[in-house]
């Protein structure tokens, strides 16, 4: 990519008021939650009986929850397993799916064979009951999560991938480097993958979103952190048994998801737009 | 259309083998020995042998897994871990409440999300092109869960409207239904949006074709242009669209069931899970893949339906 796309896209990205917003409320989000030890918040996991279900005031803008802890405190507390597991998910279901599109598009034959039937039989389970399944197999924590929800949305970006790779396999210069008698382990990652990768990072930045509400269902469930480090799909479920006179706790837990995926829902859009040579024409 | 639905179904099988060769593997990853958790801690070596043999944990796992298959293809599912019912018994009970809600919510999708974004698609770039947009964004940023939690506060908690809990009387449709309306909704927003979002860039890309300029050209009338040419052309790709967002729905299910107390499949299988009842599991997961292998084998078929041009590949 020369200097002028470079400033075109720029360009096109700045004039994407929608991404612009998206982009501003991840940040703002992250932030907080990078910030959160250094923020003059209460302690999200100490009990203070007392002061159970008070509801929002100056004190407590959230309110507090059936253990008298701030509500404000754990949503933002909370907020940094969602987006650490949101992130690190998509990385790993990245490198993993790549590695496998990769290789199974360029060598093809009964690899590729094998690969696809194997990732079209996985695609056919629901992404939460994997994710289910391999959170069983592994046990509960923030490892377990990332492990889980990547392996379980990694054939997504293996079947995009390959399909990309086919693509660019077809071209001369692939033909030229191996004349010259490249490793294929060479033109894989030197030559194919710097012309796949733009489409597997706007499927990742469009996944994100979607990996946090999937990390949050499973918390919802009680697969997720263990307690009493607060996530926000947990508190939402603990919420819900008095929904009657507090309902703070669960509308704002899950306000803050909600805020949260759309913020990198419309960063993930905006970029495609950009990125997708499809959309750009 | 014969020969091409049989070939499509043959196509099935083998696609349904290796998903139950993949769920037979993934299940006996899962740590956590099953004798153990139906015995409890307090337990003799023995009558764990015992209970191994009962299960068929002690063959070989190749026999195991040819058992499996037998069974499978002869309709046993086996008993389940916990309550030592059969496991099919469950899955009929459970399996007609997962079905009902996937279908009204794809059917709530389908009636108003197609049409608006249709609608969308011809006013691009107008003020309710942008609202229309923004509000099917926020819709799939809302997990299932959440959209639930809101819908009970509104329809269920201020307005005591809506039941919360259950799937109602059993042989009374009226309060079943009634019982079905926050779930559906809950599912039918969610689905309403990702459908709105597909059919607008769909009709986008077909509108910009050649033949629509071609038809709007030779003078056809607007109406006839967009539901003659435009939507039959893009109905393929709404279908592609409506297999995968199904199979999407199948799943968001789950949490709409745990939300809302139904006994369904996803119900079923989070209960498995906690208590490590292998045999359930197995067997749920099964439906799901059977499921989702059949949605895309009608999803298959009504494209040969509409598009004759596929049915000779």
């Amino acid at each position: 990519m020369n200097h002028d796309t470079r400033q075109k896209i720029l360009r096109t990205f700045l004039q994407n008021k929608a991404a612009i917003v998206g982009l501003v409320l991840s940040l703002i989000v992250v932030f907080t939650c990078i910030a959160a030890p250094y923020l003059p918040l209460p302690d999200p996991i100490n009990q203070s009986m007392s002061l159970r279900f008070k509801p929002p005031s100056w004190q407590h803008p959230l309110g507090t929850d059936n253990f008298g802890r701030d509500v404000l405190s754990r949503v933002i507390w909370g907020g940094r397993v969602s987006i650490v597991v949101g992130v690190l998910s998509v990385v790993m279901a990245m490198t993993l799916g790549t590695i496998i599109g990769l290789v199974s598009g360029y060598k093809g034959g009964y690899i590729d064979n094998l690969t696809m039937r194997i990732v079209d039989v996985l695609m056919c389970f629901p992404t939460l009951i994997l994710g289910i399944l391999f959170m069983a197999a592994l046990g509960s924590g923030m490892t377990s999560l990332i492990i889980a929800i990547g392996i379980a949305i990694a054939p997504r970006f293996a079947r995009l991938c390959r399909g990309a790779v086919l693509g660019v396999r077809q071209n001369d210069f692939v033909e030229a480097a191996r004349s010259m008698g490249m490793s294929d382990l060479r033109i894989m990652f030197r030559h194919i993958l710097p012309n796949v990768l733009g489409d597997v990072i706007v499927m990742g930045a469009l996944w994100v979103g979607a990996i946090i509400i999937t990390e949050a269902s499973l918390s919802f469930i009680g697969l997720g952190v263990p307690p009493p480090t607060p996530s926000w799909g947990r508190m939402v479920r603990e919420g819900l048994d008095f929904m009657g006179h507090a309902y703070w706790v669960s509308v704002y837990s899950g306000g803050a998801i909600f805020i949260t995926v759309i913020g990198f829902n419309l960063f993930g859009d905006g970029l495609r737009d950009i990125l997708d040579p499809k959309l750009r024409q | 259309m014969i020969a091409y639905t049989i070939r499509r179904i043959l196509m099935a099988i083998p696609t349904l083998w290796v998903a139950l060769t993949m769920i037979f593997i993934l299940v006996r990853v899962i740590p956590g020995d099953p004798t153990s958790a139906v015995m409890g801690d307090y337990v003799t070596e023995k009558s764990l042998e015992v209970l191994k043999k009962q299960m068929g944990l002690d063959l070989p796992l190749i026999e195991q897994y040819g058992l499996y298959l037998y069974n499978f293809i002869r309709g046993d599912f086996g008993n389940s871990l916990i309550t030592g019912a059969p496991v099919l018994k469950e899955l009929k009970n459970a399996l007609p409440h997962t079905l009902e809600l996937t279908f009204t919510s794809l059917l709530i999708g389908m009636v108003t999300g197609i049409p608006l974004g249709i609608f969308l698609a011809l006013k691009r770039n107008s003020f309710w092109d942008y609202l229309g947009r923004f509000f099917s964004l926020a819709g799939l940023s809302f997990p299932s869960f959440y959209i639930a939690v809101l819908l009970i506060l509104l329809f269920s908690m201020k307005l005591d409207l809506l039941p919360v809990m259950g799937v109602g009387a059993t042989g009374d449709f009226w309060d079943r239904m009634h019982h079905l309306v926050l779930p559906s909704l809950t599912l039918g927003l969610l689905m309403m949006s990702y459908l709105t979002r597909m059919t607008r860039s769909t009709m986008l890309d077909v509108l910009g074709a050649d033949y629509i300029r071609t038809a709007h050209a030779k003078g056809l009338e607007r109406k006839k242009v967009i539901f003659k040419h435009a939507l039959k052309n893009a109905s393929v790709s709404i279908v592609t669209v409506l297999g995968i967002y199904a199979g999407i729905l199948v799943g968001s299910s789950v949490m709409t069931e745990i939300i809302f107390n139904r006994p369904g499949l996803g119900s079923l299988i989070v209960g498995s899970m906690l208590n490590r009842d292998y045999i359930t599991i197995n067997s749920i997961m099964t439906v799901y893949a059977a499921i989702v292998i059949f949605i895309n084998l009608i999803t298959d078929l009504s494209y040969g339906l509409i598009d004759p041009r596929i049915r000779y590949e």
